[in-house]
C-alpha cells in the first residue's frame, strides 16, 4: 500500500503545481509534498525491515533492502533538497534570474522527476525501468534550461541529447534482454519482471545476455557519468540552478547505477563468470582517474564539484566491479555517503554563489569573514568528500581501497594517485574562498543552512558508528548483489 | 503459403525502411527529411501490422496504431508547423559531405549485418533475417545525428533510431510487453514535447537552430 502513496504523492504533487505553482505559497507546497514522500519512504522502509523483500500490485513493484535503502536515501534528499530550495529561489527570484512562470515549471518538474526516479527503484519490470529513466531525464532536461541563458541552454542540449543516445542504447539492451528472457518464460508482461528472470538466469543465453549487458551498462553509464560519456554531466550541474545540481548529482547518478547493477546480477547469474564486472571496474576506473586529473582545470566551483561526483561514481562502480560482500558493502555505503555530502556541498556552494554573484573560483573569497555558516558548510563538506576520517567517506573510501588491495592490487596506485590528485586540487582551490580575503559584503539574506549540517551530521554519525541494523541492512542489500 | 508471402511483404517493407534512412542521410532540405521520417514511420507501421496479422500478435496492432498516430500523422504535422513558424527550411549542407556520408553507411550496414547473424540465427521468429536491416536503420540515423549540425534535423535523427529500435524488437521478439510500449511510446511524446518548447528556447537565445552557437562549453 505504502508504494502507492509513495509514487503517487509526488505525481499528485507535481500536475497540482504545475496547474497551482504560481501561488505565493507554492516553494511551502513543494517541501510539504517531498515530506510526505518521505513519510510513505519511512513506512516503506519500515515494512520492508520488519517482512522481509516483497512483491505489490500483482509483481509489477519489488521492493528489497538494496532498493528500498536508496527509497529512503532518494525522498530523504528531495526533502531536504526542497527544504533549501525554499529560500534559495526565492533569493534567485529576487535577482531577476526567474520570474513566477519559471518557479512554477521548476516546482512541477521536481515533483515529477522524483516520482520518475522513485517508479525506477522500485518498479520490478526492467522495461519500465528504462521509461522511468528516460522520464527522469525529460523532467530535468528544463529545468537545467531554467535560467534561459546560452550556456544553460546548450547545457540542457547536450544533456538531453547524449543522454537520450545513451538511453536508446540502454533499450537496444532491454530488447536483447526480452529476446533472452522469452525463449525461457515465453512472451508476454510477465518476460521482463526482474524477479522473474533473477529466478531462471542461469538458463538465459549467454552471449545475448553479455550483449545486452554492453548496451544497458553504455546506455545506463552515459547516465551515471562514467568516462568517457560523462561529457554532458559537469556542463548540466555547473548551468543548471543548485537545487537541481544537487538533486541530479545525489539521486540521478545513484539510480542510474542501481539500474546498471540490477542488469549486472541477471548477467553474472547467466554467465558465471566476471564479465560484467570487469567492464564494470575498467569503466569505473577510467572515471575516478580521469575527473581527477580534470578537477585540477576547472575553475567554476559547480563544474568542480561535478567532476568530483565523476570521480565518486566511478569509485562507487568500481567497487560494483570487484564484486564480493565487502565490496558491495561498502559501494553501498559509499553511495550513500557521495549522495548526503555532495549535495550539502552544492547547497553550500548555492548560497557561496549567490554571495559572490559568480560561479568562478576566483570571485569567491573568505566566506568565512563575512557569512562563517556558509564557509564552514563548504569547508566541513569538502573536508568530508575528500575523505578525511571522522567522516563516513573515510569508511567506505578505506574499504574499498583495502578490498582492491587484497584483490586486484594492480589497480590500487591508480586510485590512490587519483584520490591525492583529487584531494590536492579540491582543498587547494577551496582553502582560499572559505579562508581568503574579501571585500565583498555579508549576503543580505538569511541563508538556508539546515539541510548541510543535517546530512554532514549524518555523514559524521556514519563515519564514527554505524547502527547495527544499518549495517546488517547494508550487509543483506550486498549479500543480494551477489556477495 | 500465405505466411511466406506476407514474410515477403514483410522483408520488401525492410528494404524500404534501409532506403529511407538511406534518403534521409542525403536530404538536404529539413521539409524533406520530415517527409522521409512520416513515410518510414507509414512502413513501419505496415509491417508490424502485417507481421501482427500473420502471426496472430494481437497486441502488435496496438503498436502498429500507436505508430500510425504518433509518427506519421502527429509528429510530422508538428514538424512542419515548427518548420513553417520559424522559417528554417532552407539547404543546409550536413558537415561531412554526402558522397562520405553514402559510403560510411554502407559500411555501417555491412557490420550491422555481421552483429546481428549470431542474435537472428537463434530467434525464433518468422521474420529474424530482417534484425540486420534494423540494427543498420538505428547505425545509420545515429550517423545521421553525428553530421547533422541543425536541431530539427539531429532530433529526427533520434526518432529514426527509436524507428530502428522499435523495428528490431518487433523482428526479433514480436514486440515488447504492450505497457512496455505504451511507456516508450509516452516518453518519446513527451521527448518530441519538451523539445518543440526547448527549439523555441535555443531560437530565442541564439537568433538561429544552428547548434554551431552551442559549442562554448568545452574543457580547455
Amino acid at each position: 500500500m505504502e508504494i502507492y502513496w509513495l509514487l503517487g504523492i509526488p505525481l499528485t504533487g507535481g500536475i497540482f503545481l504545475a496547474l497551482w505553482g504560481c501561488r505565493k505559497h507554492a516553494p511551502e507546497i513543494n517541501a510539504l509534498v517531498s515530506f510526505l514522500t518521505l513519510l510513505a519512504a519511512a513506512l516503506l522502509t519500515h515494512r520492508i525491515i520488519d517482512q522481509g523483500p516483497m512483491m505489490v500490485g500483482a509483481g509489477w513493484f519489488f521492493i528489497d533492502s538494496f532498493n528500498v535503502f536508496l527509497v529512503a536515501l532518494t525522498a530523504f534528499v528531495a526533502f531536504t533538497t526542497a527544504l533549501f530550495s525554499r529560500p534559495y529561489m526565492r533569493i534567485e527570484q529576487e535577482h531577476g534570474k526567474l520570474n513566477a512562470q519559471r518557479l512554477r515549471l521548476y516546482h512541477s518538474s521536481y515533483q515529477i522527476f522524483i516520482a520518475a526516479m522513485l517508479l525506477a527503484l522500485t518498479t520490478n519490470n526492467m522495461g519500465i525501468l528504462w521509461v522511468a529513466m528516460e522520464a527522469a531525464t525529460l523532467a530535468t532536461v528544463l529545468l537545467v534550461s531554467l535560467y534561459r541563458t546560452p550556456a544553460s541552454l546548450e547545457a540542457a542540449w547536450k544533456y538531453f541529447i547524449l543522454c537520450g543516445v545513451g538511453i536508446a542504447l540502454a533499450l537496444f539492451g532491454t530488447i536483447l534482454l526480452y529476446f533472452a528472457a522469452e525463449k525461457v518464460l515465453g512472451s508476454g508482461g510477465t518476460a521482463l519482471l526482474w524477479t522473474h528472470l533473477n529466478g531462471v538466469k542461469a538458463q538465459l543465453e549467454p552471449t545475448v545476455l553479455s550483449l545486452a549487458f554492453v548496451f544497458l551498462l553504455v546506455g545506463y553509464g552515459t547516465k551515471v557519468g562514467l568516462a568517457p560519456l560523462h561529457s554532458w554531466l559537469p556542463d548540466a550541474h555547473a548551468e543548471g540552478p543548485t537545487p537541481v545540481s544537487a538533486v541530479l548529482s545525489g539521486l540521478l547518478l545513484n539510480v542510474a547505477l542501481y539500474a546498471v547493477m540490477r542488469s549486472k546480477v541477471l548477467v553474472d547469474g547467466a554467465l558465471g563468470n566476471d564479465m560484467a564486472g570487469n567492464l564494470m571496474m575498467g569503466f569505473g576506473l577510467l572515471s575516478v582517474v580521469l575527473a581527477a586529473f580534470l578537477i585540477k582545470r576547472q575553475t567554476d566551483v559547480k563544474r568542480m564539484f561535478a567532476y568530483s561526483s565523476i570521480e565518486h561514481m566511478g569509485l562507487i562502480t568500481f567497487a560494483f566491479g570487484m564484486g564480493g560482500a565487502v565490496a558491495n558493502f561498502a559501494a553501498l555505503l559509499h553511495m550513500t555517503m557521495h549522495s548526503l555530502t555532495k549535495s550539502a556541498i552544492f547547497f553550500a556552494v548555492g548560497h557561496a554563489t549567490q554571495k559572490a554573484g559568480t560561479q568562478l573560483m576566483d570571485g569567491i573569497r573568505g566566506l568565512i569573514k563575512t557569512n562563517p555558516t556558509i564557509g564552514w558548510g563548504l569547508m566541513l563538506g569538502t573536508v568530508a568528500i575528500l575523505g578525511v576520517p571522522p567522516f563516513g567517506v573515510f569508511a567506505s573510501e578505506f574499504l574499498i581501497i583495502t578490498t582492491a588491495m587484497h584483490e586486484h592490487p594492480w589497480a590500487t596506485p591508480f586510485l590512490l594517485l587519483a584520490l591525492g590528485v583529487a584531494f590536492a586540487s579540491i582543498f587547494g582551490k577551496v582553502q582560499p574562498m572559505v579562508f581568503g580575503e574579501t571585500e565583498l559584503p555579508k549576503l543580505p539574506y538569511q541563508p538556508a543552512l539546515t539541510p548541510v549540517f543535517l546530512h554532514l551530521g549524518l555523514v559524521l554519525m556514519l563515519g564514527l558508528f554505524i547502527p547495527p541494523y544499518l549495517a546488517a541492512w547494508y550487509r543483506q542489500a550486498a549479500q543480494l548483489l551477489g556477495g | 503459403m500465405t505466411l511466406t508471402y506476407h514474410l515477403q511483404i514483410v522483408n520488401l517493407l525492410a528494404a524500404l525502411l534501409l532506403l529511407i534512412s538511406f534518403a534521409m542521410l542525403s536530404q538536404r532540405r529539413i521539409v524533406g527529411l520530415v517527409t522521409l521520417f512520416a513515410w518510414q514511420g507509414a512502413a513501419l507501421a505496415l509491417s508490424t501490422a502485417i507481421v501482427a496479422w500473420s502471426t496472430d500478435q494481437h497486441h502488435l496492432y496496438y503498436s502498429a496504431a500507436i505508430t500510425l498516430v504518433l509518427k506519421v500523422v502527429a509528429m510530422p504535422w508538428y514538424f512542419y508547423r515548427l518548420v513553417r513558424k520559424l522559417d528554417v527550411n532552407r539547404v543546409v549542407e550536413p558537415m561531412i559531405n554526402i558522397p562520405t556520408t553514402m559510403l560510411i553507411g554502407i559500411v555501417l550496414v555491412i557490420f550491422a549485418f555481421n552483429l546481428a547473424l549470431p542474435i537472428s540465427e537463434m530467434s525464433g521468429t518468422v521474420t529474424r533475417s530482417t534484425l540486420g536491416i534494423a540494427l543498420a536503420c538505428v547505425l545509420l540515423a545515429f550517423l545521421m545525428m553525428i553530421t547533422r549540425s541543425k536541431a530539427i534535423p539531429l532530433v529526427i535523427g533520434f526518432l529514426a533510431m527509436e524507428n530502428g529500435l522499435f523495428f528490431a524488437a518487433t523482428s526479433a521478439t514480436y514486440g515488447m510487453p504492450l505497457v512496455v510500449e505504451l511507456g516508450v511510446a509516452l516518453d518519446v511524446l513527451v521527448g518530441v514535447f519538451v523539445l518543440g518548447i526547448f527549439i523555441f528556447q535555443i531560437r530565442e537565445t541564439f537568433d538561429s537552430l544552428d547548434l554551431k552557437h552551442m559549442e562554448k562549453l568545452k574543457e580547455r
